[in-house]
């Protein structure tokens, strides 16, 4: 095989990885915030469930997470999924995993706000919406950015992970090749590719972060 | 004409009776100072007044509308449309400024005016530029808070409060977080306030300030009123509770 037919294959499959990224981005990421509500909420049952509920997706690994979203209608409920379901379980089984991750960053976040800048706003006359949306979250906003950049970087390299349910992305098709031509130059290949990405996700971040620094 | 009344508040946090009857009222134009040792309950009277917290019993009203009252032995609130109504005739300066860090100092300003009152941006930005100047604040509009003293910071977080031409505005402790060479900026422009006969309601540890702007000096502990008057009880107070909080405060100071 020449390098250009394989550089062909494992474009596709990056173009699937980088599919695979901001689709679960889009969908954790306001997920999350919703899960950190369900967790402060002062409603016991839902705080309990919500609490559960991270406690899964954050003890159990994530392949085994991806396995059963993908065979579980099958195995469980009977139902045949169709053929575009491998990667929609893929997209389910990383937003459900990252939204518990990002729902405790949040969570902290919010913690982190004192006290006195959601009185201000009350006093002000704000409601509860407006003042989340324009005096809390852009704060909270800054102070978690570090940590989830961390976990931006994370994910990065996690989307190999859907290989687990044989979905063609970047590391499943590096494999394959490596396996059937007995070279090593797709994972090389491919641990370039992963290298470069996460250099652009930490290079656009640390611009965020920057840009949001013009108060203390 | 009253602008705040209230009756009769008491008010717990568990176990502990923090404000235990306590009756409050307040004429336009009036300046009452409240003094009292730490502790005392002063800081939850004026959280109460400002609906951060809610009273167990008693009754609010501002400018005769009731806000909260007494049925059965236990207080009932106006419905949170009107309370949201009743917000607007009273302001609260904190003791640590509570300014919105990620906002200029115009913004901060002008943003609840304009997206709570919904008034005309030219219009509150004019306002705000005037209330800049009055506090001796000028050109320093697009500063953000970190950017300032802490007696900046005070001053702009009183703007703010004006801006929204609140009937009556409440101060707690506005001074104690600031060294005491920012202290004087801060009280300057509250006497001024004070003059132009603004009401307001005003917790401090500043004696000197309390007797010169105070229509009326109220002197709680332990949850009650314990005695209350013109600003001459601060050298002549009547009640033993009194004169030993003056006396200790005077052994601190000088
Ligand atoms: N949210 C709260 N939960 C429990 N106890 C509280 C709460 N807020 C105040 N207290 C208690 O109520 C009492 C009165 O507190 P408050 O802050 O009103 O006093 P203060 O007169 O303002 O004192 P200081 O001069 O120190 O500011 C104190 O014993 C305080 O510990
Ligand atoms: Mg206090």
């Amino acid at each position: 095989m020449s390098f250009g037919t394989m550089a062909a294959m494992l474009g596709g499959g990056m173009l699937k990885s980088i599919l695979i990224y901001f689709c679960t981005l889009v969908g954790a990421l306001p997920l999350g915030l919703l899960v950190a509500f369900g967790r402060m909420s002062k409603n016991r049952i839902l705080s309990g469930i919500v609490k559960v509920y991270i406690s899964i997706m954050r003890g159990t690994p994530l392949m085994l997470q991806l396995m059963v979203v993908f065979f579980g209608p099958f195995y469980l409920l009977r139902i045949s999924t169709g053929t575009g379901y491998r990667f929609a379980a893929v997209v389910i089984g990383f937003v459900l995993n990252y939204a518990a991750y990002f729902a405790e960053i949040y969570r902290g976040g919010i913690n982190a706000i004192p006290v006195g800048q959601r009185e201000a706003a009350q006093v002000l006359g704000y409601s509860r919406s407006r003042t989340f949306m324009t005096i809390i979250l852009p704060q909270v906003v800054r102070h978690i950015l570090p940590a989830i950049t961390n976990e931006m970087i994370t994910l990065v390299k996690d989307t190999s992970l859907a290989f687990a349910i044989s979905y063609a992305e970047m590391f499943t098709l590096a494999k394959k090749i490596a396996s059937s031509h007995a070279t090593l130059m797709p994972f090389i290949i491919s641990g370039v590719f992963y290298y470069v990405f996460n250099f652009l996700v930490a290079f656009v971040m640390e611009r965020c972060e920057k840009k949001l620094s013009y108060y203390r | 004409m009253k602008v705040l009344d209230m009756q009769g508040i008491r008010k717990s946090f568990g176990e502990l009776s923090v404000l235990k009857d306590i009756s409050l009222s307040v004429e336009e134009g009036e300046v009452v100072a409240i003094i009292g040792p730490s502790g005392s309950g002063k800081s939850t009277l004026l959280r109460c007044a400002t609906l951060l917290e809610t009273v167990d019993g008693g009754s609010i009203t501002y400018l005769d509308q009731a806000v909260a009252w007494e049925e059965n032995g236990a207080a009932v609130y106006a419905p949170p449309r009107e309370l949201r109504e009743m917000r607007q005739v009273f302001g609260l300066v904190f003791q640590n400024f509570n300014l919105f860090p990620h906002f200029s100092v115009l913004r901060n300003i002008m943003d609840a005016p304009m997206k709570v009152q919904k008034r005309p941006g030219a219009e509150v930005e004019q306002e705000a530029r005037e209330l800049l100047k009055k506090m001796g604040l000028e050109g320093r509009e697009d500063a953000y808070p970190f950017q300032l003293s802490g007696g900046q910071q005070q001053r702009v977080a009183i703007a703010r409060a004006l801006a929204m031409n609140p009937k009556l505005l409440f101060f707690d402790e506005p001074t104690s977080a600031l060294d005491p060479e920012l202290t004087g900026e801060v009280l300057r422009v509250i006497r001024r306030l004070a003059e132009e006969k603004m009401t307001m309601v005003i917790v401090t540890h500043e004696m000197g300030f309390a007797r010169q702007v105070a229509d009326r000096v109220i002197f709680m502990d332990k949850g009650v009123i314990v005695e209350q008057g013109g600003p001459e009880i601060i050298d002549h107070p009547v009640h033993a509770r009194t004169r030993a909080f003056l006396n200790k405060l005077e052994g601190e100071t000088t």
